[in-house]
This record gives structure tokens, sequence and C-alpha cells, in this order.
């Protein structure tokens, strides 16, 4: 089995303050940790390859710092460790980083062997959009299997996955073939303590690291800033409200109670009763 | 899985454990250091002052790029009545020189750097990893250790242990103590950031200057115990320490008597308006020279807090730290370029060098200091306080007294409260003991 892992180093959220003036987030001093969304990912890659042996192989894209987030990684058992750092990549977003990593992923198959499995986190606490396991998925045209809470069995001979999925009202048992896409629940599991020789192996490992150019970019236009179509058009922190929540008294009489409820909402939102009206009136 | 064999292995990532990592790998050995914490700093507490020249022993040219807050060019020792202090202030433009003496530091910040030019030196450093046990040979002497994670033991031909104050792993081993209560202090500190100006504005100081206070007196109730005040760039560190012997005799808690100090009508106004973020409690080391344990033995040598290398008097800790890690380091690598074994008869080229420094030195001429303030302490600490602060009133308030009253009553106030076998009798000790 080769199993590959993509992890992010992030800020340490909970320790992130906002500047009060320009409400951007003020990264100087935080301290950077994995995605702790990504850890569940990695537990469950470590685990399958303890049972059906291989090789776990994780990847990052990011500034040259990010290797301290792979390293911790091979403290907790990983094999090998990729970091794809370029200036290119500078400023990317979801679309512009999926790219990418699937084309790190497919270097990384050319030269260390094809994934039977690729592994990333639900999505990351610094950008939250979950986007970038299914955009990878997308690209390198594997079946993708996201939400999943539960690895029940993987059949190498059979080359197929099975796992437990939440869906809304319930569980789906859904059996997939390799190789896949995988994205994990958090709280499924708890990520090891690697052991002193892990430890020992990481701080000497010599951590792969790649431009784009070694990871067979051709186009950079697709990467980084000039990649990203998303565009950041406003960054603003909430207003507290300024209206606060009024009681509305109980008579316990089930219509004048509705009246009375319908009355106070009227009075907050004086178009609504037109727009009813408007409504009603169409039909 | 092959047996992993270091040259030595360091226990510990602070001030001592650092120094002696990155002399050792500099010198070429092969080092192996363990931590405990997420990160090199992030289980350690100072106040935090750091002197340069002990540091400049081991990288001359730290101020390139270490994180360093402010250089210090005022001290002030106050002594504090409830309402009232007295104070002695030094300060000299000299101190604004080019290489200064002294700074302050935020530990956190500081450690993570000076591990960071260990590994560049080369050590390995495993951090979230804690020494459960020292791992002895056949003859007893220490050939390594365990960790919490699983696989080892790890295997070095000598073990610095530079585990910091409580020294669990050494007591366990059964190599010292532990350190009694009257020889601990617990300090607690609370780091208050406000802008930079307005720290500038209210110590009177310009650019990276910084001055620090420093005060004793009826603030620790009668206890043996101290405050300060240290400027940051943007944050002060106040903090407040006594002898763990004397919390666990009465009735003070750390953070009432810090809080205490804090509302003193000396240091409020110092304090307003700051934004308090992060609270820290340490031990520190106050037994002094009578409390220093066995320093070295076959197969290992303690350094820095561990071993009480705390000048109490002065506050020197870290950099006894920082001298005691580098000292034991050259020792070893002595020892290695000799090829000798790490007996316990070799190793005592550790104490030999440590002897010849100041820093035993510094801690012989202090030897009496802890036990002399802390069987007087209410004296020092909390009568003559009280009476300066009384002869100061007496000597500034104009009131129409004639001066030569105002003097008499002062001396018979003096006499009436500590009668004068008992002054005398402070004044020789006290004299004697700083000798």
């Amino acid at each position: 089995m080769h199993i590959v892992v993509c992890i992010k180093q992030v800020p340490d959220s909970a320790q992130i303050r906002v500047h009060p003036v320009t409400n951007t987030i003020m990264r100087q001093g935080v301290p950077s940790i994995v995605n702790p969304y990504d850890l569940f990912s990695l537990e469950e890659a470590l685990r399958l390859r303890d049972e059906l042996g291989g090789t776990v192989t994780v990847l990052t894209m990011g500034p040259p710092t990010a290797s301290e987030s792979l390293r911790k990684c091979l403290t907790y058992g990983s094999d090998r460790a990729v970091l794809l750092t370029d200036r290119f990549f500078a400023g990317s977003d979801t679309l512009a980083t999926s790219f990418a990593l699937a084309q790190a992923i497919r270097k990384i198959g050319e030269t260390f062997g094809a994934p039977d499995i690729v592994f990333a986190g639900k999505q990351t606490i610094d950008g939250d959009t979950a986007q970038v396991g299914p955009g990878v998925a997308k690209r390198l045209d594997l079946l993708q299997l996201t939400y999943i809470q539960k690895i029940v069995a993987c059949d190498p001979e059979a080359r197929t996955l099975t796992v437990e999925r939440r869906a809304e009202g319930g569980t789906q048992t859904l059996v997939t073939r390799l190789p896949c896409l995988v994205t994990m629940l958090e709280g499924v599991n708890q990520v090891r303590r690697g052991s002193i020789h892990d430890a020992l192996r990481a701080a000497r490992a010599e951590i792969v690291t790649w431009s784009a150019k070694d990871a067979g970019i051709e186009d950079v236009t697709k990467c980084g800033l000039r990649g990203s179509p998303t565009v950041v058009k406003r960054v603003f922190a909430p207003a507290p409200r300024s209206e606060k929540a009024a009681a509305v008294p109980v008579s316990g009489k089930a219509a004048a109670d509705a009246d009375a409820l319908i009355d106070a909402i009227l009075a907050r939102q004086p178009s609504l009763e037109a727009d009813l009206t408007h409504l009603a009136a169409g039909i | 899985m092959a047996e992993e064999k270091f040259d030595a292995i360091v226990i510990g990532a602070g001030m001592s454990g650092n120094a002696a990592a990155y002399v050792m790998a500099e010198r070429g050995l092969k080092v192996l250091q363990l931590e405990r914490g997420e990160y090199p700093g992030s289980k350690n507490v100072q106040g935090a002052i750091l002197y340069a020249d002990m540091l400049e022993k081991i990288i001359p040219d730290f101020r390139e790029d270490a994180p360093l807050e402010r250089h210090l060019v005022e001290q002030r020792f106050w002594m504090m009545s409830d309402t009232a202090h007295t104070g002695m202030h030094y300060r000299s433009d000299a101190f604004n020189e080019e290489k200064p003496n002294r700074y302050t530091i935020i530990r956190s910040q500081f450690d993570r750097w000076f591990n960071g030019k260990v590994r560049e030196k080369g050590a390995i450093v495993l951090t979230e990893t804690t020494v459960t046990d020292l791992v002895t040979g056949r003859d007893g002497a220490v050939i390594g250790v365990r960790t919490d994670r699983a696989g080892g033991p790890i295997y070095a031909d000598v073990v610095v242990l530079a585990e910091g104050v409580n020294g669990l792993l050494g007591t366990r081993a059964g190599l010292r103590d532990r350190p009694k209560a009257a020889q601990v202090a617990l300090a607690v500190k609370e780091m208050h950031f406000m802008p930079r100006e307005t720290i500038e504005a209210r110590f009177n100081l310009d650019g990276d200057a910084g001055a620090v206070i420093e005060a004793a007196g009826t603030i620790s109730k009668g206890m043996t115990g101290m405050g300060f005040v240290y400027t940051n760039k943007e944050s002060l560190s106040v903090g407040f320490g006594c002898l763990v012997s004397d919390f666990a005799e009465g009735d003070e808690t750390p953070y009432g008597l810090l809080d205490a100090f804090r509302q003193h009508p000396s240091i409020r106004p110092l304090l307003a308006d700051a934004e308090i973020k992060e609270y820290a409690a340490h031990l520190i080391p106050e037994g002094g020279y009578k409390a220093i344990p066995q320093l070295f033995g076959d197969g290992w040598v303690v350094v820095g807090d561990a071993a009480q290398f705390n000048n109490a008097i002065h506050r020197e800790g870290s950099n006894l730290a920082m001298t005691t890690g580098r000292l034991a380091a050259e020792a070893i690598f002595q020892l290695k370029s000799r090829k000798l074994p790490f007996t316990k008869d070799n190793l005592a080229l550790y104490k030999t060098l440590v002897d010849g420094s100041f820093v035993m030195k510094d801690l012989k001429k202090y030897k009496d200091m802890p036990k002399l303030l802390h069987t007087h302490s209410s004296n020092f600490f909390l009568t003559y306080p009280q009476l300066v602060a009384k002869a100061m009133e007496d000597f500034v308030r104009v009131d129409g007294t004639p001066k030569l009253d105002k003097e008499k009553a002062t001396l018979r106030n003096f006499a009436r409260t500590r009668s004068w076998t008992g002054l005398v009798g402070d004044a020789f000790r006290l004299a004697r003991a700083w000798r």
C-alpha cells in the first residue's frame, strides 16, 4: 500500500487575534500547527499501513517553514514527507491549491509508486472551505469519500475499500474501488505518539522539497494568485447586534398568543406585512 | 531497530540544557537533547533578565538575531510599606552601550531561538519527549535514558541533567534529595500588555532602553519574598515570589500576594489600563551554596536549577544555569578528546571548573544569606521596611516639629520596635553574611 496524506500548516486559531482597525488576522507570533482535521486522516492512514504494510507519504504545499509540520507528521510515524514550495504558489485559493497538490501527487506516484489511497483533512481551521480534498480527487479522477467516520475494511487484493460515511439522517456504508480519496471526520480517532525511534528518524529525516518545476508543473499561471479566481472583496468583523430580543407576553390562549407574536414581528419589520399581503395575493 | 548511542544526552532545553547541548555540539560531539515541552521554552518561566556576558561566552554574536526585549539602563530597589516605598534608583547612560550588559527577555521566545542555535550546531532535539528513567549499567553507572515514548532505551556515554528546579528525574534516581520547602521559592508572574509608548512614558525610557523594579517589604506579609516589575517592549512582567515553606506555614496565597502587590499605590499607576494576557508560576531555587547537591557521578552531571545554582541575592539564575551548562560541556569535551571514560573521578573535572568560576565564588560569599533572611524574615521584610518608611515620612513631612525631636523620635522608634541588641545583631549578621 502507498498512502498519500495531504496536510496543511495553519496558525493555531485558538491563539489568533484580529487587528482592531484593519480586521485582518494578526499572524505574527501565533504558533503554527498541523491542521487538526488532517491528523484524523493521518492516523487512519498510519493504521492502514500498520495493518497492510506499505508506506505513508505526507504532502504539504506551503512556505519553507511548513517543513516543521511535515517533521511533526514524521514523528507520528509517517515514512516520507514532501514539501511543495515555490513563490509561484503564494496566494493560492482552493482551485490553485488543488491543482498544485494534484500535480504533486502525480509526481509522487511517478517517483515513489502510485498511491492506492489519498487522504485529506475534512477542511482546514483557517480556510474552512472543505474544497481542497474534493478538488484534488476531481483533478486526479479519484473516487471520493468525504465525511468518513470509520474505515471498515481495505482489501488490497480485491482493490476495495469499505467505509462508514456520516450522512444526513444516518450512516451510509460504502464500498469503493481503489485508488480513491478519503476525508475523515473529526474526533474519530486520536493521533498516536510516535515511538522514540520515529522521533529520532523524524529529526534526522531529509524532507523532499519540490519547486513547481520539480513537481512537473509547467503552467504556473494555474498556480498562486494568478491561478486563483477567488477574490477577497472585503474583510469585516460582524457588528454587534443593536437590537435585543424582545419578550412576547404569553396568555396561554393559542390564538391570542399567535396574534401577539405576529404583532410583535410586524412592529419590528414594518415592510413584512406588505410583502406577505403581496405574496398572498399571488396565491 | 538499531541501538541508538550518543556521546551525550542532555535532559531539558532551558538555559543550562541549551548551553550544554550547544557547546558540545559545536565541538563535534554527537548530542541528543530531550525536552518534555511542546517546543523549547514552552515550559520555562523566568522574570526574565538575561546577562549578556554569560551568553557571549557561548554565542558571541547573539545580539544579531536573539529575541531581546529591552536593554536595562535603570535599576530600582524599593523597600515597601503598605502605603509607601523608599527607593534607591540607579540609572546610567553608560548602559546605553554598543553591547549592553543586561536585557529583559521573554523565555518562550528566547529559549526557542537558543535551541534553534543548538540544532544548527548539529544536535538532535526531540520535543514532547519526557525522560522517565535513567538507565544504569551493572556497575551502577548511568548509561542512557528511557522516555515516555515507546521503544528505547537510548544510550549515551554521559547524561547531562538539565531538568530544572524540580529535578524529579535525579531525585527519583537517588542522585540527590528533593529540594526542601525552605530551599525553593514559588513565584507567580503576569504579563501586562500595553503600547510601547505608554511603557516608555511611565518608566521614562527612550527607544529600546528598559528599567526594572525590585521590591521587598511588607508586601510579603513578613515572609521571605519579593516582587518585581520588568519592562519588555510591549509588556510588563509583574511577579511575586516567596519561599514555599512560608506559604506552607501561613494563610497567604501566591496570587493573593501578587494581587496585593499590583494594588499597591506605588505600583498600580504603572499598570493602569494594561491587558493581562498570560499567567505563569514557577519554582526558584533559593537554598544557595549550602543546598548544592552532588554535581557529578558515574556517567552523569547535573547543571542549572536542578543543582540549585541560583544567586538569590543578585537574582542571577539563568546565567548560572548557562555557565554551569557550558562548564559541564567543556569538561565532557575534554574527557572525550582525551579518550577518558566518564567515571565519577574523571567527571570531577566539572566540579573543579565550577569551583574556579564566579558561580561557586558568588554562592559561597552569600552562603549564610538564605538562612539569615529566612529565620529573621519578619524583621527584614516587615519591621525594617515600616521603620524606614516612617523615618522617611518624618524626614520629608514638614509640620513644625523641631528636626532634632524628629530624629530622636526616629531612633526611639527603631529601638523600641526592634531593641538595640536586635538591631546590632541584625546588622552584624547581615554584614557577616554579605562579606
